[in-house]
């Protein structure tokens, strides 16, 4: 295997909502320009570590992590540490399409104007990502129309759309397309195939064929432990763990 | 602006909404602060078991009285009058509207409803005195109608809309599949309402009585222009009677700060908030219960 | 049970409905044919002359509306920031919980209690003394608990994942808060700020020891002074004057104006309600 460069990483992390524990001696890393999925069970964590990676879980304040996170060899929580700043370069893109009830050009213009972009820059910034979102073509008429008003898919890809805009390092993705038709699940996925080429990307996913048409790795997780991890190939094909292949051959879950 | 200058705004705003919302909740538990102390003040110079059990209200007699007893009877009867016009009607306009009523008739009794609700009671009290009190003065024969009747009556328009609204939310609330199986089984859409619907609403319809007397408990105006405010102990509907509200609004304006009399009229108040607070607490614990029920 | 006939079961229940908008009739008609006929322009533009029997109410409208605005501004802040505070900073403790449970049950207390604890606090402990503002702020604690609530509620019916959507790209709490969350909820916190201002325009009980009077010599009155009200001049002329019936017109005159104010508030919340429902909300 090459030498791959290591961008993000989790070490010895364990996390508490109040007195249960969700996440136990977890230690992962992710390679730059690589796609992750996280797989396992409802309730395994997955969704909680992916979360713990922009520190979504600060305004929740019964939750207490331990641990090392490790972004580009700075500490995510250390004092010092921006969580603004942080959110930037650690994008996330939501189980449920959030576009802010606003225009979709405003949608994007937002993150921009609030992290301070000149106002003269902007307009090429959303163009270009609306075109790597491959939406584009659809709304390039009607940026001034209410978000809300596009389909399911539409909004999510807007809302990756939104993301790339601020040109994060890592983009988390939580079961973006379990909420989409199949039509739009498959342009997601191109989407996010495509992305990779700039950006590293964590998805968290129910879906077994997803995790195997866009993730180069996988990782699968039970009871808040990861069980294995590894090529996506491998994964799928033969795990080592007897409770992986019952997993990923739909024995449970 | 820059990343730094933005936090900082972020903790400033922050600290600064924390500090508003304390201080909001400060004054309100000063309310209740306020009626303790001055009860307490009151209680220096009048035995409690007197103020409790006290057959005479007379401040400013040769021998000042301070018997709550011919007020909360006062309040006690105008509202048991108000309830026993309003709970039935509340209750059959609830049931019409949630069961009976098409959409049309639906999209004015809701707002006819809501208009109701809306007229102040200042409004509602005037009319006590010019529609109301003659109407009664000529069926009964008496001189004047401004009596606990009157009260009841005009009270009962007072609390109407609250018990329509929630009363109708409860019934509103019983999930279909409870009316289906009751259809199912061959009952008639009125044995459905009876034995089903209102039982099943039953938590909701308490909290509808409880909130309604509430508010008619709590209401000055109404009362103060429309019972006559005689000082006697009541006899009757017919009889001109003066709440623990009315008593508090005649007597304030006149009293000196902080004497006896003074005192006594927070002292009363005190016996108000702590009657309206129980009736307000038992009506949102069948709120509460009835959400538990249906939403499990 | 004996059965009754499908047709006498739902009379019955059309009969409670029908008394009940009879009320509504009665009072609406009552006030508003007899009303009418004293509502001219120069009833609403001038003072009160003769000791009351003739002349208008333009006094009572501008201190109602001065004690009004006054109420908007010292409850709608703190108000709103107390609900923001409740809904988006604090931890969700027993604390929390019987804060709320408080400020809920004090929407149940008496407006006459509200009364006297002004008189407490503003006119006596503060030394504001009997006046327009004691009487605002009076007002303006009377309608804290609504605005409280009203505004929980709207902020409530927001996703955390709109919050969350803002401070993904970068967003502090406190941008999310202004950008995303305060916008959004606008018509839900407005609706409920001016169905509450209605009610605490048509207020009695509050004001009738901490600033209201029967009559004030000129037509619009200071913060430090008294002032008078169209509910209190509706009480006074009614039970009070000493010629009754000569200013019973009068006195329907003033009731028409001071419901027509508080209708006037509350189609405005409606409209406000309406349009944002439509708009998909």
């Amino acid at each position: 295997m090459v030498d791959e460069q290591i961008i993000l990483s989790a070490q010895q992390v364990n996390l508490w909502f109040g007195s249960k524990q969700i996440l136990k001696n977890i230690d992962i890393s992710f390679a730059k320009n690589s796609v992750t999925a996280l797989i396992g069970p409802s309730g395994c964590g997955k969704s909680t570590l992916l979360r713990s990676f922009n520190r979504m879980h600060d305004l929740s304040p019964d939750a207490r992590v331990e641990g090392q996170f490790l972004l580009d060899k700075q500490n995510l929580y250390a004092k010092d540490m921006s969580v603004t700043q942080l959110r930037r370069r650690v994008g996330m893109v939501f189980q449920k399409a959030n576009p802010f009830p606003k225009s979709i050009y405003e949608n994007i213009n937002y993150g921009l104007k609030i992290n301070g972009v000149p106002k003269s820059e902007r307009d090429a910034i959303i163009e270009g990502a609306l075109k790597e979102s491959y939406i584009w073509d659809e709304v390039k008429d009607e940026l001034n129309k209410p978000a809300t008003r596009l389909s399911g898919g539409q909004q999510q890809r807007l809302c990756i759309a939104r993301t790339v805009a601020l040109r994060p390092e890592v983009i988390l993705m939580d079961e973006p397309c379990s909420a989409l038709d199949p039509l739009s699940t498959l342009k997601i996925e191109e989407l996010i195939i495509k992305l990779k080429k700039d950006y590293t990307i964590i998805i968290v996913t129910h879906n077994m064929q997803q995790a195997q048409r866009v993730a180069d790795k996988t990782v699968f997780m039970y009871m808040g432990e990861i069980i294995e991890s590894g090529n996506t190939h491998d994964i799928f094909n033969n795990p080592n763990k007897e409770l992986t292949n019952n997993y990923v051959k739909g024995k449970f879950g | 602006m820059n990343l730094a200058a933005r936090e900082y705004v972020d903790k400033t705003v922050k600290q600064l909404i924390r500090i508003t919302g304390l201080i909001v909740i400060l004054i309100l538990t000063g309310i209740f602060l306020m009626l303790l102390y001055n009860t307490f003040a009151f209680f220096r110079h009048i035995k409690p078991l007197d103020f409790i059990t006290g057959t005479q209200w007379n401040p400013s007699g040769k021998i000042a009285r301070y018997g709550i007893l011919p007020l909360l009877v006062s309040t006690c009867l105008v509202t048991l009058g108000a309830m026993a016009i309003a709970i039935p009607l509340g209750i059959g306009t609830a049931a019409y509207i949630s069961e009976y009523a098409g959409k049309r008739q639906k999209n004015i009794l809701k707002p006819a409803i809501e208009m109701l609700a809306a007229i102040p009671s200042v409004a509602i009290g005037f009319l006590g005195i010019v529609f109301v009190g003659p109407f009664i003065a000529g069926a009964t024969g008496l001189p004047n109608g401004l009596n606990a009747l009157n009260g009841a009556i005009l009270l009962s328009v007072m609390a109407l809309p609250t018990i329509i609204t929630v009363a109708e939310d409860a019934l509103r609330g019983v999930p279909h599949t409870y009316k289906e199986a009751s259809y199912g089984v061959g009952a008639t859409k009125w044995e459905t309402l009876l034995k089903v619907t209102i039982p099943a609403a039953a938590p909701g319809i308490i909290a509808a009585v409880m909130l309604g007397v509430g508010r008619a408990i709590g209401e000055t105006m109404t009362v103060l222009m429309a019972t006559g405010n005689a000082q006697a102990f009541p006899q009757g509907f017919l009889q001109s009677v003066r709440t623990i509200t009315a008593t508090i609004a005649i007597e304030t304006g006149e009293v000196p700060y902080q004497t006896t009399h003074y005192f006594a009229l927070f002292a009363i108040a005190s016996v108000l908030f702590l009657i309206t607070l129980l009736v307000n607490v038992i009506g949102e614990h069948f709120v509460n219960k009835f959400r538990k029920y249906h939403s499990a | 049970m004996k059965r009754l006939s499908p047709f006498i079961e739902w009379g019955t229940l059309l009969f409670c409905t029908g008394i009940v908008c009879f009320f509504l009739f009665v009072i609406l008609y009552d006030i508003i044919s007899r009303g009418a006929p004293s509502l001219s322009w120069e009833f609403v533009s001038s003072q009160p002359t003769n000791g009351m029997t003739k002349g208008g109410i333009l006094p009572a409208i501008l201190g109602t509306v001065l004690v009004t605005l006054t109420t908007a501004a010292v409850a709608t802040p703190f108000g709103i920031s107390c609900a923001i505070y409740l809904n988006e900073y604090a931890v969700d403790s027993w604390l929390t919980r019987l804060t709320r449970a408080c400020i809920r049950n004090l929407s149940g207390v008496p407006s006459i209690i509200y009364g006297l604890f002004g008189l407490a606090l503003f006119v006596q402990g503060l030394k504001m003394g009997t006046s327009l503002l004691s009487a605002g702020f009076t007002l303006g604690l009377l309608s804290l608990p609504y605005i409280i609530t009203t505004t929980e509620e709207a902020l409530r019916r927001i996703p955390a994942s709109t919050r969350e959507a803002a401070l993904a790209v970068g967003a502090t709490q406190f941008e999310s808060i202004r950008d995303v969350v305060l916008p959004t909820a606008l018509p839900g916190i407005l609706t409920g700020v001016v169905l509450t201002l209605s009610r605490a325009a048509g207020e009695t009980a509050p004001i009738m020891f901490t600033g209201v009077a029967f009559y004030i010599n000129s037509p619009a009155g200071y913060l430090n002074q008294e002032f008078m009200s169209l509910p209190y001049h509706l009480y006074m002329l009614s039970t009070q004057h000493q010629s009754i019936e000569v200013v019973r017109p009068l006195a329907y005159g003033t009731a028409l104006v001071l419901i027509l104010v508080v209708f006037l508030l509350n189609i405005t919340a409606f409209y406000i309600r309406y349009k944002h429902s439509k708009n998909g909300g």
